[in-house]
């Protein structure tokens, strides 16, 4: 009855040998029990996901392939659309509205055989690290509920940190996946800008999002990413090529591959976690990786490009929530009254925040020396990137400056709670892969993340580094 | 760069964003727009000026399909999820104010 984790559950479905609808039942029995003090979901598809069962073990008895995760529980963000499901965002605007499609990532999952087992909380519209920013109450930290999940797909990382599901798929648009994978002590990866395709991710910052799997441990996190990953035309900015196959690259070690360790992300970071770093160093060492530290200089000012950046996309792309087309509305005489009136009643203090910052970054007068210096910025970063991996064929660093934090920790000072996200974010602003390993706990007890970053594209490599970090932490 | 926001300032942008605010909340943002911006004048002091901007990661450009008609979403479902909607259309409120 053991769940056994996704690739042993998909061999059983697949072979007889275990019903997907048994699978099924026992990951809702473990979401009865604990939910309630985790509160991972918004919306728990016991029936869907019943019937999803049903239908693949009638696949496998009628002789049919039933697909790489047969019968595999995955719990969704509750940003991927799902049609016909409530689809919230974590926010009041979208209330009551029920998707007329799925997620290009949500059709490949059920090609799999994969069984969508409910929609997980984030903060609100993907913007914060902690979930505290969800209108639905915050989601606790699985390995300590006095603390937060990070963010902003907390909810994922805190599903399968549970075990509420074995693999979940998040979005990362400065860290969403790799920090609160770090603090609930799982795998997160946000791949490659274009390659998993966006259509049915509701949008934050639009050159920056990423959809990504989350995963007890490296090898599932892989297939679950082969299957999510590749081309889709619904999506313009899909790569157009096939998702690199990284599961079959895991066992080929680190022997000859040069890893650096980036020294502007190792400043100003938790002692104790700037020392697991070190360790994981010393460990990709021993493994026959050359380790050495390096410089990306740029990196210091992405947290200030991010935060111009991201607001600006952000407060274009939530034009659209306006009473008009879908979620709520708050009559008025007018049209512009009922605009005004709808957003403030629908969008939570965090969103109405980065509303505020984006839209007056792109003012009149002010774009050019916001956000066209933070465009610039970016193109620095890239080229300070580009000169790295002229030299390294991967880069480590923390995933998070601390381990997981108590709630309200932060939330009163915008600043600092943007501040979790520094080492993560540089990855989005170039576009390159990046994922976080569990690297231990620290002295409080907490787990530890070490983030391994690649160029773009070089998700094997970066793959290959994570699964040398994970036998090193066993 | 600003190092404060007046309150002017902030009730301008609120309007731009189509966002009612209340006096509290044209403080509170006052005060945190001006420290998230505060952070901005590290990047103002770089010299930027031959460095092209990077609005994407990605160097896809002219992204074409076959001009072929294929399935969209269905109208009456989409409409169906609208606040309000009539004859096969979004209804919103009256447009034209009265004259000022």
């Amino acid at each position: 009855m053991s769940g056994g984790g996704a690739l042993a559950i998909a061999g059983a479905v697949r072979s007889g040998e275990r019903s997907a609808r048994d699978v099924v039942e026992e990951h809702l029995r473990v979401i009865e029990a604990a939910e309630g003090d985790i509160h991972a979901f918004n919306l728990v598809l016991a029936d869907e996901a019943r019937a999803a069962a049903d239908e693949v073990d009638r696949r496998v008895a009628a002789g049919e392939d039933p697909g790489p995760l047969a019968g595999v529980p995955v719990a969704l963000k509750d940003n991927l659309c799902t049609r016909g499901i409530p689809t919230t965002c974590s926010s009041r605007i979208l209330e009551g509205w029920r998707p007329p499609y799925d997620a290009t990532v949500v059709e490949r999952l059920r090609a799999a055989g994969a069984v969508a087992i409910g929609k997980t909380n984030l903060d609100e519209f993907a913007m914060g690290s902690s979930t505290e920013n969800s209108a639905f109450g915050p989601t606790r930290n699985p390995r300590d509920p006095s603390r937060v999940p990070g963010g902003s797909s907390g909810g994922s990382a805190a599903a399968v940190a549970a075990g509420f599901a074995p693999l979940a798929l998040g979005s990362d648009t400065g860290g969403s996946i790799r920090q609160p994978a770090a603090l609930c002590g799982v795998v997160g990866v946000k791949p490659t800008y274009g390659g998993v395709s966006r259509y049915g991710l509701i949008a934050f910052a639009s050159s920056l999002d990423q959809i990504g799997p989350f995963a007890a441990t490296v090898a599932e996190a892989a297939v679950l990413l082969e299957v999510i990953g590749g081309h889709d035309a619904r999506d313009s900015t899909s790569i157009p090529q096939p998702a690199p196959a990284v599961s079959a690259v895991l066992d080929e070690g680190v022997d000859g591959l040069r890893v650096g360790v980036v020294r502007e992300l190792m400043d100003g970071i938790d002692g104790d976690v700037a020392a697991h770093v070190s360790r994981a160093a010393d460990a990709l060492s021993a493994a026959g990786a050359k380790v050495e530290e390096v410089s990306v200089p740029a990196c210091v000012y992405g947290l200030t490009a991010y935060y111009l950046i991201a607001p600006a996309e952000c407060s274009s792309n939530l034009a659209r929530y306006d009473g008009v087309r879908y979620g709520m509305r708050v009559d008025a005489d007018d049209i512009t009254a009922m605009y005004g009136a709808t957003r403030a009643a629908g969008f939570g203090p965090e969103v109405k925040r980065r509303i505020m910052l984006g839209t007056y970054a792109l003012s009149a007068g002010y774009y050019d020396a916001y956000y066209g210096q933070a465009q610039r910025v970016r193109t620095l970063l890239i080229r300070d990137f580009e000169n790295a991996y002229g030299d390294f064929d991967a880069l480590i660093s923390p995933t998070a400056p601390t381990t997981a934090f108590a709630f309200g920790a932060k939330t009163a000072n915008p600043m600092a709670m943007y501040m979790s996200d520094v080492c993560t974010i540089p990855s989005n602003l170039a576009g390159h892969p990046a994922m976080s390993v569990p690297f231990g706990t620290g002295d409080d007890g907490l787990p530890v993340g070490v983030q391994v970053m690649a160029d773009a594209l070089a998700e094997p490599t970066m793959f290959r580094v994570a699964a040398a970090l994970e036998e090193a932490a066993a | 760069m600003p190092d404060s926001l007046s309150a002017d300032d902030v009730r301008h942008v609120a309007r731009l964003a189509r966002l009612d605010v209340t006096d509290e909340e044209v403080e509170l943002f006052a005060g945190q727009l001006a420290a998230v911006l505060d952070h901005a004048s590290d990047i103002e002091a770089l010299d930027t000026h031959e460095v092209p901007p990077t609005a994407h990661p990605l160097p896809l450009v002219n992204v074409l399909r076959e001009d072929e008609v294929t399935p969209g979403v269905e109208r009456d479902e989409v409409l169906a999820m609208a606040p309000a909607a009539e004859e096969g259309r979004f209804r919103v409120p009256r447009i034209l104010g009265e004259a000022p």
